[in-house]
């Protein structure tokens, strides 16, 4: 009994195992017990990677051939779980693949799904889960009372990615079982949106803009200083959904988990869904007009002024050294 | 075309959340307000009815207490009918038994092109109930849809990913979770409140449904400990008089960032 039997859903871009899914996968093996990695996709180009952080088997649906994540891996976790491997605790990445997969994997094994997690633990032959709530105020730390497999979902950036001392994991083939009506969406077209300089969640510095920038074109001077800084440009929420800048650069609760050196918030309020995606971050500089806005709270500089004022001149200064 | 939306109805985001101290769940007391995360599904129906030129928008909602100022708001839209799930049994419920619910609501209903949710409640945020409801209802579905369009019995979506967007299609009856900001939500107009005060809503147990409350899944969970996290202490704070860059570029420079 106990917590012997771990899988982690893992995920791959451009070739290599996403960030959070070694996060998980480090954790996973803390918790002790064997560790599987399972990819919805090919999962042979990560299989080295994933078996160096701890998964001593990696399961692969390969090409998922149009369908969406969600059905097509639940499915096929399911059919893995019916032929007789039993995980004691899934763990998945709360972030688009992850949350629909654990959705319709619930459903098929009438389990419940503990999401936004940011910390576990095994408690006997039950896990302990933590998740912030209000904006990271207060942590609410829940068990899981019935029997396995235990679902859980965990915000991006939780746990530290540190290698193992194991090989590379044996890749076993979970093929997509037929999916009757449930498969009836496929993709038709991808599109990616270019980007420049360092990934958003990987950047030693974020310069992140917001509504008090007052109009699409002032968000120039969020990308001119990140550039300055060698960092990369963020957007709260209200400046993504006015469609000033596309969705991969907000950060906060529904987009990217950002924990640079720097992070420099200019005309952000700090809504509590905002600051869960920053306040891990180290040094947090914050600039507002309005000396009561929740952000300067977090900031360990808080410069009360107009953005209009202090950016051009800022990015002057940079520019001249 | 028929179009099932599903509308959250949460305490209003502007006051301060408060957890009950008995249970450890949020409070959900007092007037409930329409998700504003739903208002854009409920938009979206809308003008997906419009386009079509037939059929109707309905509602379907899992409140307490018999709350429906919410869907009085989404009715007033334009929105036809709803149905309320009601019970005190399901209090304290979880996304999967909440989706077993609306699943249940939303065949109540009868057959709809589609039903459409928000990708994640303000209140919850589990973001698992649409993607639950589908598996339930076994529909085909897609998430995190920037932009929706229906010709001839397929749904066309532009859906969001990490890196961009993909355009996806699907056959209907499908479920399509919508992100904030993909329209714009209408105000109700004085006519459309006066007319939603006289539209249907039926109200409805989770036994009306057949839906065992308390099930297997419900009662998974049990909350151990409530805690303060550690607070990030706030540091100096300065007035700009011109000069507030130059705090800046020293900070910076403080950390060798520059
Ligand atoms: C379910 C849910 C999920 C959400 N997820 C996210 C998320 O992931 N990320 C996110 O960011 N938000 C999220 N939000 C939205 C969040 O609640 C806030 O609405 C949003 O963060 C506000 O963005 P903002 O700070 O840019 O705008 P506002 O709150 O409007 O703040 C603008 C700020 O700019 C200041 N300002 C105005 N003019 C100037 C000037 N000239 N110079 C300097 N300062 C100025 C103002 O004082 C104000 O503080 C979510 C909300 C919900 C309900
Ligand atoms: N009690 C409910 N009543 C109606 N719709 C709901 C309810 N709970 C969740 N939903 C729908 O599911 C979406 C995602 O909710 P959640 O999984 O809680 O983040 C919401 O935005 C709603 O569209």
């Amino acid at each position: 009994m106990g917590i012997d039997n771990i899988w982690v859903f893992a995920q791959e871009t451009n070739g290599a195992a996403t960030p959070a899914t070694l996060e998980l996968l480090t954790k996973a093996r803390s918790l002790g017990g064997t560790v599987s990695a399972f990819v919805v996709g090919d999962g042979n180009a990560i299989a080295s990677t994933l078996g160096e952080y701890g998964a001593a088997k990696v399961y692969s649906t390969g090409d998922l051939a149009g369908n969406l994540p969600g059905a097509a891996g639940a499915a096929a976790m399911k059919a893995v779980i019916d032929g007789g491997d039993r995980p004691d605790l899934i763990m998945f990445p709360q972030n688009y693949e992850g949350r629909d997969i654990v959705s319709r994997l619930s459903v098929k094994l009438d389990r419940t799904v503990l999401t936004n997690n940011t910390q576990v633990e095994v408690d006997g032959d039950s896990l302990k889960v933590t998740t912030p709530v209000f904006g990271g105020e207060q942590l609410v730390t829940t068990t899981f009372t019935g029997e396995g497999p235990f679902l859980a979902a965990f915000r991006p950036k939780s746990f530290e990615p540190a290698p193992g001392d194991a090989g590379a994991g044996e890749v076993v083939s979970a093929p997509v079982p037929d999916l009757g009506a449930t498969g009836g969406a496929k993709v038709t077209a991808v599109h990616v949106e270019e980007t420049t300089g360092p990934k958003l969640d990987e950047a030693a510095v974020v310069v992140a803009g917001g509504r008090g920038l007052g109009q699409s074109e002032s968000f120039e001077m969020v990308e001119s200083l990140a550039k300055l800084l060698k960092g990369a440009p963020g957007a709260s929420r209200a400046i993504v959904d006015a469609g000033w800048v596309p969705y991969s650069m907000q950060v906060g609760q529904t987009g990217k988990v950002v924990k640079p050196s720097v992070y420099i918030a200019a005309g952000i309020s700090g809504a509590t869904q905002h600051m869960v995606g920053m306040k891990g971050s180290k040094n947090i500089i914050a600039i507002n007009k309005d000396a009561e806005a929740p952000i300067f709270g977090v900031a360990d500089l808080g410069i009360v002024g107009d953005v209009h004022k202090v950016m051009p001149k800022l990015i002057e200064a940079l520019q001249g050294r | 075309m028929n179009v099932i939306v599903c509308v959250k109805q949460i305490p209003d985001p502007a006051q301060p959340g408060e957890l009950d101290p008995s249970t450890n769940t949020l409070k959900r007391e007092g007037k409930l307000i329409l998700d504003e995360s739903d208002s854009y599904g409920v938009e979206m129906a809308l003008q997906l009815v419009d386009k079509a030129g037939e059929g109707e928008v309905s509602l379907i909602s899992m409140a307490p207490n018999g709350e429906v100022s919410g869907l009085r708001t989404a009715l007033a839209m334009g929105a036809a009918k709803a149905v309320l799930v009601s019970d005190p049994d399901l209090a304290g419920s979880d996304a999967l038994t909440t989706a077993k619910v609306l699943a249940a609501a939303a065949k109540k209903l009868g057959d709809a092109d589609l039903i459409i949710a928000a990708t994640e409640s303000s209140d919850g945020y589990t973001g698992t109930v649409p993607e639950q409801m589908a598996e339930v209802l076994g529909m085909p579905s897609i998430t995190f849809a920037k932009s929706v369009a229906v010709e001839g019995g397929t749904v066309k979506v532009a859906r969001q990913t990490e890196a961009g967007y993909d355009e996806v299609e699907c056959p209907t009856p499908a479920l399509v979770s919508v992100t904030a900001g993909v329209v714009e939500p209408r105000y109700p107009s004085f006519k459309g409140i006066m007319a939603a005060k006289s539209k249907p809503v039926e109200e409805v147990t989770a036994a009306d449904l057949g839906v065992t409350p308390v099930g297997w899944a419900g009662a998974d969970q049990q909350i151990v400990d409530v805690a303060q996290a550690p607070a990030r202490e706030a540091g100096e704070i300065i007035e700009d008089e011109g000069e507030a860059h130059l705090k800046i570029v020293e900070f910076l420079e403080g950390l060798k960032v520059i």
